[in-house]
């Protein structure tokens, strides 16, 4: 099994899910609004998105103290994943793309 | 009226905050997050419009009361979005704040405070002890697996296992668990007769921070009712797969933390979350000029005062206790740097002192043991950004000719990536101590959070206070 999120019918939090959309390496990627970049990345079943030294990476802190996460986000480079909220429509690139 | 202005809206500096309106301050809070918290009170993103934010968290109700009152004081700016960079020390007065607004890592606002105090409350981030294939992705810090499951709603993986050393375990697995994942084991590096010693000495410590044990009480049960087991004594040695977690290996451990040969067993696992305690943020601190008790905490007096001019610090930055400590810190830091008189606040210092009680008993019964380092292999990872692995630090260290510290940071860049050293920091000094060298760790990294050369050419907007 892969990371997911937590469906909101089962979330005793009681949701209301707004959806939104980012690309990322071009192909489209659907989350929630108030999601991070990490958690629309996650959420959509992808662990890692980073080549770092010794093989790939994704999130390993959460909260901005590793850098294992960055991304390219709407052209700027080395955007932490885990602290930028994802907006809806922003153009992602991952530095594992081909 | 003094000007305050408070890094961080966590536990610690939101109770500062307080305080610091109470005394009749002017007080400005700012914090890179979203919203306010910190790593405690997490709050879901509002745009999830939750209908029953509480359900996530103990304690949210009076916490909730707390931001409120906090952010709606007349007198008090909060600003959430805005990442501290650098600080500015100047003479008898309190440094200069830089800040950036906007966007995490993005091309933003830049502004210069100049307040007349300064409150400190940056916190701490996980710390995590290196262990074949922990650079594998599902691998997180505990901190990470809690951060997304309490503030994002997503679970790291669907059979994990959490392990490390410490109280903050529970919750952890009491998030992934309430998130509907299955925790196959919690495991507790120090054996049970540790955690006694730890825990029970002078137990009348304990009895004020009676409401932490019952939050404990309620995880374990918790756990319970999912079956979770709850070990003492052992680890996780290595977690292996092929570009991803698959399985890892687990191990008992004797008190000092080797492993007992033979006792390995394999489990599939989709993810680890694993803590060893955790490393507090000491960049900003570091940056204003403050001392550090033995290297490794901001050194405060009774007041919360630093040894920097009108700089105060509370929190994690001076200790590991959880979050009432951190609050009971931020209250006294507070309250004595908008202008209030110690002498009125006898309630809070003892609160405080207590929290300190706290702080020393945690790090007695969850210590890191000194045998860890046998569960590596020489193509163990130690620097996640630089791929340092551990035979490249022993090398380094084997030559005589090199002195220790510029060795490891020259020789095998551990330390010198992305991440500043902040998270393999804590294994490299303490790896080459081991070897009779000595790193400082310096947590000198002047640029406390990354800024653009564009933000940096571009004049800041100058501020008083807000
Ligand atoms: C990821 C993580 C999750 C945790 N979750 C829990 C939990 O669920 N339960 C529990 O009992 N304990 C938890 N803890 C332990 C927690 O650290 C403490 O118990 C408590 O939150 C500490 O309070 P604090 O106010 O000292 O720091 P924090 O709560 O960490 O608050 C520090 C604040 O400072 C801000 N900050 C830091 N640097 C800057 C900067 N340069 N510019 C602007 N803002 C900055 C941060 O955004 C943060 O909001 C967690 C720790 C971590 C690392
Ligand atoms: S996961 Fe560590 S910085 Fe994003």
């Amino acid at each position: 099994m892969s990371p997911r999120m937590v469906p909101a019918a089962a979330d005793r939090a009681g949701r209301t899910d707004r959806p939104l959309s980012i690309t990322v390496d071009g192909a489209p990627v659907s989350g929630i609004e108030g999601q991070s970049i990490a958690g629309v990345l996650l959420g959509a079943g992808r662990l890692s998105w980073r080549r770092g030294p010794s093989g790939p990476r994704g999130v390993f802190c959460g909260i901005g103290a590793c850098f294992d996460c960055l991304v390219t986000v709407n052209g700027e480079p080395d955007v932490r994943a885990c602290r930028r909220a994802a907006v809806d429509g922003d153009t992602v690139l991952t530095q594992e793309r081909a | 009226m003094t000007g305050v202005v408070v890094i961080g809206a966590g536990p610690a500096g939101l109770a500062a905050a307080e305080q610091a309106l109470r005394a009749g301050a002017e007080v400005t809070v700012l914090d890179e997050a979203e919203e306010p918290g910190g790593q405690y009170h997490r709050m879901l993103p509002r745009a999830y419009a939750a209908r029953h934010p509480e359900r996530l968290q103990t304690g949210w109700r009076a916490f909730d009361r707390r931001q409120r009152r906090v952010r709606e004081h007349p007198r008090c700016t909060f600003t959430a979005r805005t990442r501290v960079w650098a600080l500015e020390p100047r003479a008898d007065r309190a440094p200069l704040v830089h800040v950036l607004r906007g966007a995490a890592d993005s091309a933003g606002g830049r502004a210069v405070l100049e307040p007349e105090a300064l409150v400190l409350a940056t916190g701490a981030h996980d710390r995590v002890l290196p262990f074949p294939g922990w650079d594998l992705p599902g691998v997180f810090t505990a901190g990470a697996a809690q951060a997304l499951a309490k503030g994002e709603r997503v679970l790291v993986g669907d059979r994990v296992v959490v392990c490390g050393t410490g109280p903050f375990l529970l919750p952890v697995a009491a998030s992934l668990l309430e998130a509907g994942g299955r925790v196959l084991t919690v495991l507790e590096a120090n054996p049970a007769a540790t955690l006694l010693r730890g825990w029970t000495a002078r137990g009348r410590e304990l009895l004020p921070q009676a409401g932490k044990a019952a939050e404990l009480a309620g995880y374990a049960a918790c756990l319970l009712r999912h079956r979770t087991p709850y070990r003492t004594g052992r680890a996780v040695v290595a977690a292996r797969g092929e570009g991803r977690v698959e399985e890892v290996v687990i191990a008992r451990l004797r008190p000092d933390w080797s492993p007992v040969p033979g006792t390995e067993r394999v489990l599939p696992a989709d993810a680890v979350c694993a803590g060893h305690g955790f490393s507090p943020r000491l960049e900003l601190p570091v940056a204003a000029g403050c001392a550090l008790d033995r290297g490794e905490f901001v050194l405060v007096d009774a007041e919360q005062r630093t040894s920097s001019p009108c700089v105060y610090a509370a929190g994690e930055i001076t200790g590991i206790a959880g979050a009432p400590a951190a609050a009971a810190e931020g209250a006294v830091a507070g309250w004595v740097a908008g202008g209030g008189d110690p002498a009125a606040i006898t309630r809070l210092l003892r609160r405080r002192d207590r929290g300190r009680a706290f702080a020393a008993r945690l790090a007695r019964a969850h210590p890191i043991g000194s045998g860890w380092p046998d569960w590596l292999r020489p193509e163990t990872v130690l620097c996640r950004c630089e791929g340092t692995d551990y035979r490249t630090l022993c090398r380094a260290l084997e030559d005589p000719a090199r002195d220790a510290a510029r060795a490891v940071r020259l020789g095998t860049r551990a330390g010198l990536g992305p991440c500043q050293g902040r998270i393999c920091d804590p294994t490299v000094a303490e790896l080459t101590a081991r070897r009779g060298g000595e790193v400082s760790m310096a947590h000198n990294r002047p640029i406390a959070q990354p800024i653009r050369l564009a933000d940096l050419a571009g004049p800041p907007e100058k501020e008083r206070n807000s």
